[in-house]
């Protein structure tokens, strides 16, 4: 412990370690925001089960068919009260008795109105003695890995390596020039390699702690699929979080400010979070700005991330999201390196 | 005070630092203009001068942290080109406005420092010789301002440094503060390290250092030790004085005439104020008295100090040190 103690690299990274673990804000944001948005996420659009719709009927006969139906809750009303019920929305079909059959009152703009008038149609028919011709039955599938809330854990994942990674390290770095500490740290013998291989080591360390509660939590809460190696999803994560510290070494490699850093972090991620398919698919955007799309770091994570975890591609069908964060890893990291500002 | 202060090891006849020739300018402000010094080892030197006066530019550029234009340095007989990783290891440096994270402790800081170098002295002893026993566990944020220069001047001290370079250590802070500070480097001077220090306050290199260069607009333009440099003014009692006269017609006062009596070595008027450089007080003041009640004057505002390193530097400038 003592040797250990007294090693230049080791004492770096766990100040970088004690600054982390006592700075609440950054506590904050890497640990527990990500999973207070992936539960808001997961309630907002949970699968519920199947809606049942109300619907009014002008007739006790009416009443009776469309009730022995599934999928309809059907009230007794007048054609007059109908009508408002129907206008407020507590109702999205009115089954009216006519002398010569029956009338649907509803909104064909509205999918659920158009569903109501098929399956009481369906029903009405059905009661009045009508055969099917062609049998059906019914197999139901709820699958997981197919909801939202499996498509959504990727791209937070994503993002929230990309932004502890990018902050973590610019903030840092710049406060410790801004502070004149780096100048300080330059004046002494410390090797300078070891000051910013420290970042990237405690990185790694705070990475495990942030993957796994984060996925775990996803696991336990919303039974997430991994359908894909565990070992290969932590090089995943790995190789995205180096990408991005070297992303954020390269932003904090100049700048003299906090407010400087701030507006350039922000100028290199806020393209990301909108481009690169965290909540929806990337795929959404037009044809013409793909070729940008995809070679962004974190669309590029992401892709890599779903492959994985929902669809159990292995490594060696991912070689193009792979070669895009090892190029966002390697030409930052000497770019920065170069011009990288001591003092 | 505990912990163990090794007096430096290898007592070469190499100076500690020995400059010659050095300029640097910044765009077009030349901030450091042909400088030429050597400090011998177990010396504390003093840089002094106002703010701007090429102080801090100087001392960087010996703690091999800016590049000069011109000019060589030596340090303990190696050079930045050659030795940099050995220089670093055997000098001790404290900076300007350092400001050291405040969420570590003391202590952490410390260790963080020591684990920079080989061979050093303990933490727990360098805690001790700063004085900072009872904060050693208190975090960086919650010091006051004396207790920070003190960790500061202490991360500078855990490589057991040969050469401490202190750039205006005490700016800023307040005055049983200073007087705190200034034991801690007499301790450091009794101990035989090598100190180079640089101030804009005078009593702080009278107080501390055994040879002073003073600087003013980039070069060296007095140097020696504090006593000789006071000796230089000429006088060692400084008398100043106004006059108020109730006569409209009175000529106003003419420093020949002043310099004419006996025992004044100079005179000069700044505001108003009459300063005089004089040898003997006893003898003196009365032929002053008496020649300005002569002139019918009368002396207001009459005190004497004993000359000082601030009136070198008026001496030498025509300004006061703290004008800018």
């Amino acid at each position: 412990m003592s040797s250990l103690r007294e090693n230049s690299l080791y004492e770096l990274t766990a100040t970088r370690f004690r600054l982390f673990l006592r700075e609440p804000e950054a506590l904050f944001w890497v640990f527990i925001f990500p999973i207070l948005l992936a539960v808001g996420l997961g309630i907002a659009f949970r699968n519920r089960p199947a809606d049942v719709l109300q619907v009014g009927a002008t007739s006790a006969d009416l009443v009776k068919a469309l009730n022995s139906g599934s999928g309809l809750k059907a009230i007794l009303t007048g054609e007059g009260a109908g009508s408002h019920e129907l206008a407020t929305g507590r109702i999205v079909l009115l089954a009216i008795q006519k002398p010569d059959g029956v009338a649907y009152k509803f909104d064909d703009t509205n999918p659920d109105a158009r569903n109501a008038r098929l399956l009481a149609d369906q029903a009405i028919q059905r009661a009045a003695g009508q055969k099917e011709t062609v049998h059906s039955s019914n197999d139901l599938v709820h699958e997981t890995g197919a909801r939202y809330i499996d498509f959504v854990v990727p791209g937070l994942l994503g993002m929230n390596l990309m932004g502890s990674a990018i902050w973590g390290l610019g903030f840092s770095i710049v406060e410790a020039r801004q502070k004149k500490l780096l100048k300080r740290f330059v004046a002494s013998p410390m090797p300078r390699w070891q000051y910013l291989a420290s970042f990237l080591l405690s990185r790694l360390l705070m990475l495990v702690i942030e993957v796994c509660v984060f996925l775990g939590f996803a696991r336990v809460v919303f039974g997430v699929p991994f359908r894909g190696s565990l070992w290969e999803l932590g090089f995943l994560c790995v190789l995205t979080s180096l990408s991005f510290s070297a992303l954020g070494l390269l932003i904090a490699s100049r700048a003299k400010t906090m407010e400087a850093a701030s507006g350039l972090m922000n100028f290199v991620m806020l393209p990301m979070w909108i481009l690169s398919g965290v909540f929806f698919s990337a795929t959404r955007f037009p044809a013409v700005i793909q070729p940008l799309v995809r070679a962004l770091p974190l669309t590029a994570a992401i892709d890599a991330l779903r492959a994985n975890m929902l669809e159990g591609i292995t490594l060696s069908h991912l070689v193009a999201p792979v070669a895009i964060l090892f190029a966002w890893l390697v030409v930052p990291f000497m770019v920065s390196l170069r011009i990288f500002r001591w003092r | 005070m505990a912990g163990s202060i090794s007096v430096s090891r290898n007592i070469a006849t190499d100076p500690a630092l020995s400059i010659k020739g050095l300029r640097k300018a910044f765009a077009d402000v030349v901030a450091v203009d042909d400088i030429d010094l050597e400090i011998m080892r177990g010396e504390c030197f003093g840089l002094l001068g106002p703010n701007g006066a090429g102080k801090t530019t100087t001392i960087e550029i010996c703690e091999g942290l800016t590049a000069p234009d011109a000019g060589t340095v030596s340090l303990l007989g190696l050079n930045w080109q050659r030795a940099a990783h050995e220089l670093r290891q055997r000098i001790g440096v404290q900076l300007q406005e350092t400001q050291f994270p405040e969420k570590l402790t003391v202590e952490e800081t410390l260790r963080l420092f020591r684990s920079f170098y080989r061979r050093g002295m303990s933490v727990e002893d360098v805690i001790g010789l700063a004085q900072l026993e009872e904060k050693c566990r208190s975090r960086v944020g919650t010091l006051s301002g004396g207790q920070k220069q003190r960790l500061a001047m202490a991360c500078s001290l855990v490589g057991d440094p040969e050469l401490l370079f202190l750039d205006e250590p005490t700016t800023g802070l307040d005055p049983q503060a200073r007087r705190h500070l200034w034991d801690l480097v007499d301790h450091l001077r009794n101990a035989g390290r090598t100190i180079i220090l640089t101030t804009h306050y005078m009593d702080e290199a009278e107080r501390l250092c055994d040879r002073v260069a003073i600087m003013d607009h980039g070069r060296i333009i007095s140097l020696g030790t504090p006593q000789q440099l006071i000796a230089s003014v000429g006088g060692d009692h400084i008398v100043e004085f106004a006059v108020t006269t109730q006569d409209p017609n009175t000529n106003p006062l003419d420093g020949v005439v002043l310099t004419a009596i006996p025992g004044i070595q100079s005179h000069r008027v700044d505001a108003g104020l009459h300063q005089l450089s004089v040898g003997e007080l006893h003898t003196t003041v009365p032929r002053i008295f008496s020649a300005l009640a002569e002139m019918g004057l009368h002396p207001s505002e009459f005190r004497t100090h004993s000359a000082t390193l601030e009136d070198v530097f008026v001496r030498l400038t025509g300004r006061n040190l703290r004008d800018e």
